[in-house]
């Protein structure tokens, strides 16, 4: 299967926009209609919308080192994960990039009260999100954001380990949410 | 975004509304440094009542503000968080470290 199709498995919406600041309003408004009708409550459209546009931030600032004509793309799709027999209920986003290569060194996320500027981005996308992880294929970034509807996540021993499996590794690769 | 600002006795009040993300954070960070390093007030005043977002950066401007009043013996105070503001300073886990009052008067009294 071509890349193209693998992307747009499950699609629900895609936005294609520069790397221009100013576009972080529209794509809020979009995102929390989305998932909106996916089914999340107020407070978990928040979140959602809370860490894709953290994402796009991070991407606009350290990845294209604030040059606003650069593209982005971010796929909202179904998640493709099945538990117990049955498609899983939620939102995934992949925000795809062609932004050098992130240095991992350079980059860590803030605990949450530290008091210094940045850093914190990190911090709102893992809280909000039950996984995240992070690839480089051929010259695109791609990392992906998962959250499931509550009442399909079952176990939260299960969905945790998910989530840390998922955080974890993408925390060699992580950018500087 | 908006910002307007006022100046009672030796305060001087921010009065910010709509969202604070990336394309105007710097212009908030820009506007509280110049009143809290240059202009010296001792009592800078942000009001956040009209605030329907604020992301990391946004976040990030008012940590520094806090940090440069410090340094010089001001106060920086937070006043009337709007529901989204106090949903991420207490993500943050920063509302303990902001001194936050729920109205101008007390911001201006107390």
């Amino acid at each position: 299967m071509s890349r193209d199709l693998l992307l747009k498995r499950g699609l629900l919406l895609k936005i294609e926009l520069l790397s221009d600041p100013k576009a972080l309003y529209v794509v809020r408004g979009a995102v929390e209609r989305l998932a909106e009708t996916v089914g999340f409550a107020a407070a978990e459209c928040r979140s959602v919308v809370r860490a894709v546009d953290e994402a796009l931030t991070n991407v606009m600032r350290h990845c294209y080192r604030g040059r606003p004509d650069q593209p982005i793309e971010l796929y909202f799709r179904r998640p493709r994960r099945r538990s117990k027999g049955r498609l899983e209920k939620g939102l995934e986003v992949l925000l795809c990039h062609r932004g050098p290569a992130v240095d991992q060194a350079q980059l860590r996320g803030q605990k949450p009260g530290e008091l210094r500027p940045g850093g914190l981005g990190l911090h709102f996308i893992s809280e909000a999100m039950d996984a995240v992880d992070y690839e480089r294929v051929g010259h695109t970034n791609r990392l992906r954001l998962v959250k499931y509807l509550p009442s399909e996540k079952g176990s939260s021993r299960g969905r945790r380990s998910e989530r840390n499996a998922d955080f974890h590794s993408a925390r060699g690769q992580r950018h500087d949410f | 975004m908006r910002i307007s600002i006022r100046r009672v006795d030796n305060a001087t009040i921010f009065d910010i509304s709509g969202d604070i993300d990336l394309a105007n954070s710097p212009e908030v960070r820009k506007a509280l440094l110049h009143e809290v390093r240059d202009n010296r007030r001792p009592r800078v005043v942000l009001n956040l009542s009209d605030v329907r977002y604020i992301d990391s950066s946004g976040v990030a401007s008012l940590v520094e503000s806090l940090k440069a009043s410090r340094d010089i013996g001001s106060r920086f105070i937070l006043v009337g968080l709007s529901g989204p503001a106090r949903e991420v300073l207490q993500l943050s886990r920063l509302v303990k470290v902001f001194e936050i009052y729920d109205t101008e008067v007390e911001a201006l009294t107390g």
